[in-house]
């Protein structure tokens, strides 16, 4: 019997998945947190995406934004710090009828689970993450993260960073992410486009939100906030399919361009592996589990 | 077998150790398989170890068989026959060889110390002679299999059944290579009988007994591959690493048939992550490694223990620490595997003895797994690992699990975490009546599975993850002990040191000394009342494959001592990265205790 293709039990048809049913428990960030806003605007994604709530997956790793699993009422998991897209990436591999999203932040995304990142974009597996990048490590107080800006001043940068940040759109871009967009977490309907776009994408898709920690990197990205003086420059006249137009687009200098960097088609792990098991079930004409195990111990004989 | 007959005739034999000595690219680990595979399909028991250069390729291998009728429970102290291809297999294996026996070299390569009359030696042009028969290049290519030929006219074995095995194995090459290998083996077979007249031996036939299961011969890590097929197990995730690597590669052959899938992933702490992720998705899943990448793994099996997730994963271990001795073997990762996490993780250990249980014990983990929720850890070694057996096959029929998730609708009751039951986690796709959707959590957490930081809860929780094992342990049944119930020695084992032990116990019986075996598969938790038949003995001797360390004990003998508070719980353990030779067991035993004493005997 084939475990991979499991098909959904027959469910009663449900009410339509409002924002309500979706709520739960209060969320414990900071009062003017911009993690509160990228909530709120996926609350609106699923509710326009309508998929069955038993059928959600929220997953995170460890960081503020990374309890985001803890505030929307859908399956989900609080893993270790870097390591949720792996753990994630076994939930869709293994259940075509589920839909996985991961939230996390800058530490735990580019730096702790900067490995994961790269082979996830890599293997290209179905899923959607979202990286609540605040450039700053928050919960444990103010620590310079890979995300910060040279001469950011922090406790373990007291004099100013010295390290050279990492660049999130190049790196995601690079290493073969199937979807990448970025967004700002004063840009509620921005935000609903990118990650409603990234959730219908076949494939790995991320979307990088600058959510600013009001608490110990205020005004971080006032640069890309209109309201603040900032500029929110949205690209225009790109052919996401175009991975070098991408690469320049996200060597922007500083605050950069928001919208699809790269939106490319190319087969997901999913689909790759459930092809394997296809061609493997086809050469032994679909035997059954008994029946395939017993012929191994005959060769044994 | 004794080396002093004359006649031509062959001498009927019980039991046979061959040790193949050459180098590693020579194919002798292929004709040793050969031997093992025969045996096995000719109802004899059969033993095989190897030893495999660390190097990338090349370097002295040996490959040892012990065949015969009765049971075989452990590779041979000593060689009957010992074939040298080189001068340094020669010179590094002659010490090996027991006075009386044979000793074939080849003459190309050997000249033999001339005035060592231990052995009856027979030199043959082992290469000229294949080369001569394969023909054509001057490569000595086949060497193996004249070698093997020549064996087969040596112990009379079955030339059909060993013919067919050749050919199954090159069977899928080009004609060449089987007509080459043939070539090879009829030569080694037609020998001239000159020269060998000494060297002609018939195993005992074995008997079969009335409708007992046919053999199947298997190493160590396949049989554990195909126990956790039996048990459901369809998703898994591993990154390669010596000895554990060839588990990962045949699941990740096999699973697809099953429509499972298993995942090589960019490093072991997504291995263990991906394995997380499989079995939260409903799907009992397997990771494994080695010691140095279990090290690697501790992190996420502490949240595998505080979000209560069924996972099973596998430690082949090797000698240690670091990178260390990799084809070797060792039992240094026992406390690693209770007590490697941080915080208070209890963990299941099992730790199966010989092959045939590497298979058991891949369904015992899993029903382990499945009941308490809960990571399992199997502790096999790279002597197991590698070592061929034949033993009875397995009911199948009887065995094999269903790998189904179970995506039922849960109640209005469900709760992911309850303080009076067992965790059942409901795996994503299931609806909860409640409407209440259950988040699974590596922080502290109410039964909910809400983050909690009341003491009173982590004081519930920490009770609630420790209880369940205590459970387990209580279900455990004691293991029988082997020889005497009481008495003056006890002899206590986990893992592959089973067989040797065993024999060792025969061979102090025989000198009228009491003594018993008493051998641990279920590592951790251990079964309920062992302190009683530890109290039956004068002496409670642990023996295993670590270091005893600043304090006198191996990583077993401390746990016991540490657990019962038993003063007469002592070591024999040793870390030389080989396997025990039932003398260095015997040996062992009479360094700690007087067996001469008035009293001592029974």
């Amino acid at each position: 019997m084939s475990t991979a293709t499991l098909s959904p039990a027959p469910v009663a048809p449900s009410a339509p998945l409002t924002k309500k049913a979706l709520t739960a428990d209060h969320p414990t960030w900071c009062p003017g947190c911009g993690d509160f806003a990228v909530l709120a605007a996926f609350y609106r994604v699923l509710e326009r995406l309508q998929y069955p709530q038993e059928s959600i997956v929220t997953m995170a790793g460890i960081g503020c934004s990374s309890r985001f699993p803890y505030f929307v009422n859908t399956h989900g998991g609080h893993f270790i710090h870097g390591r949720s897209l792996p753990f994630s990436a076994a939930v869709s591999l293994s259940r075509d009828d589920l839909h996985v999203f991961v939230f996390g932040g800058d530490g735990d995304g580019f730096s702790i689970g900067g490995n994961h990142l790269v082979h996830t974009a890599r293997k290209n597996v179905r899923m959607t993450y979202v990286i609540m990048d605040n450039s700053v490590y928050g919960l444990t107080k103010k620590q310079t993260s890979p995300t910060s800006p040279l001469g950011f001043k922090s406790k373990t940068d007291p004099t100013g960073a010295i390290d050279q940040p990492i660049n999130p759109m190049r790196t995601l871009v690079n290493s073969g992410a199937s979807f990448v967009a970025r967004s700002h977490a004063t840009q509620v309907n921005h935000m609903i486009e990118m990650m409603e776009k990234a959730a219908r994408h076949d494939g790995f898709s991320v979307v990088e939100i600058l959510s600013e920690c009001v608490e110990f990197y205020e005004g971080a990205f006032d640069a890309g906030n209109p309201r603040k003086g900032g500029q929110f420059r949205l690209i225009e006249n790109h052919d996401p399919s175009d991975l070098v137009a991408a690469y320049k687009l996200a060597s922007e200098p500083w605050p950069g361009l928001f919208g699809v960097f790269y939106d490319g088609k190319r087969p997901s792990k999913n689909e790759l592996e459930a092809g394997l098991i296809t061609k493997a079930r086809e050469r032994t004409k679909g035997a059954s589990d008994l029946e395939l195990l017993q012929a191994s111990f005959r060769k044994a004989r | 077998m004794d080396g002093a007959s004359s006649s031509i005739a062959p001498r009927s034999i019980q039991d046979v150790v061959i040790r193949l000595a050459g180098n590693s690219q020579d194919g002798i680990q292929t004709i040793g398989g050969f031997l093992a595979r025969l045996a096995g399909r000719s109802d004899q028991d059969v033993m095989t170890y190897m030893t495999i250069p660390a190097t990338i390729s090349g370097g002295p291998s040996i490959f040892q068989v012990r065949m015969g009728t009765g049971e075989i429970l452990s590779v041979g102290d000593q060689a009957d026959l010992l074939v040298a291809f080189y001068q340094e297999s020669y010179n590094g294996h002659i010490g090996f060889l027991r006075p009386g026996g044979v000793l074939i070299y080849d003459s190309d390569h050997v000249t033999p110390e001339p005035d060592d009359r231990r052995f009856t030696s027979v030199g043959l042009p082992i290469t000229s002679r294949t080369v001569e028969a394969v023909g054509g290049s001057s490569k000595d290519k086949g060497k193996n299999l004249f070698v093997l030929g020549l064996l087969a006219r040596l112990f009379e074995l079955d030339v059909a059944k060993l013919t067919g095995l050749v050919k199954d194995r090159f069977g899928g090459r080009s004609e060449d290579i089987v007509r080459n290998a043939m070539l090879a083996f009829d030569a080694g077979y037609g020998y001239p009988a000159e020269g060998l007249r000494d060297c002609f031996f018939r195993l005992d036939a074995p008997v079969k007994e009335e409708g007992a299961r046919p053999k199947v011969t298997l190493d160590g890590n396949t049989a554990l591959t195909y126990g956790l097929i039996a048990a459901g197990v369809r998703y898994g995730a591993g990154y390669p690493i010596t000895p554990w690597s060839s588990i990962m590669e045949v699941l990740r052959t096999e699973l697809s048939k099953y429509g499972g899938m298993f995942v090589q992933t960019e490093d072991e702490l997504a291995a263990v992550s991906y394995a997380l992720g499989f079995s939260y998705a409903g799907h009992l899943a397997v990771t494994g490694s080695s010691g140095p990448g279990l090290s690697l793994k501790m992190e996420a099996l502490g949240w595998g223990t505080m979000a209560e997730i069924p996972l099973i994963v596998i430690n082949v271990q090797r000698g240690g620490p670091s990178t260390g001795m990799p084809t070797n073997v060792e039992q240094s990762d026992l406390l690693q595997a209770l007590y490697g996490s941080h915080g208070d993780a209890p963990r299941v250990v099992l730790a199966p003895r010989n092959v045939e249980e590497c298979f058991n014990v891949a369904l015992e983990a899993a029903r382990i797994a499945r009941k308490y929720s809960t990571p399992v850890i199997i502790l096999s070694d790279q002597g197991l690992a590698s070592r061929i057996e034949a033993f009875d096959e397995p009911d199948l029929q009887k065995l094999m699990k269903d790998p189904k998730p179970d995506l039922s609708e849960r109640g209005a009751d469900f709760k992911p975490y309850p303080l009076d039951r067992i965790t059942r986690h409901a795996p994503p796709g299931s609806r909860i009546a409640t409407g209440k959707y259950p988040t699974v959590t590596g922080l502290e957490h109410d039964e909910l599975g809400h983050p909690s930081g009341n003491a009173w809860m982590h004081q519930k929780m920490t009770d609630k993850r420790r209880e369940k094992l205590k459970a387990l342990a209580a279900e455990i049944p004691l293991p029988e002990i082997y020889g005497d119930a009481e008495g003056e020695v006890l002899l206590v084992g986990w893992g592959s040191t089973w067989g040797p032990i065993r024999e060792a116990v025969s061979r102090l019986r025989k000198t009228g000394t009491k003594v018993g075996q008493l051998h641990l598969m279920h590592v951790n938790p251990m079964p309920l009342g062992l302190d009683a038949v530890f109290k039956r003995y004068r002496h409670v001797l642990v023996v295993e494959m670590n270091d005893p360390g600043l304090y006198g004990y191996g990583q077993m003998a401390m746990l016991l001592r540490a657990c019962y508070a038993l003063p007469h719980i002592a070591s024999v353990a040793k870390t030389d990265g080989l396997t025990f030779k039932v003398n260095e067991i015997v040996v062992g035993v009479n360094k700690r205790v007087d067996l001469n004493r008035v009293g001592a005997k029974a």
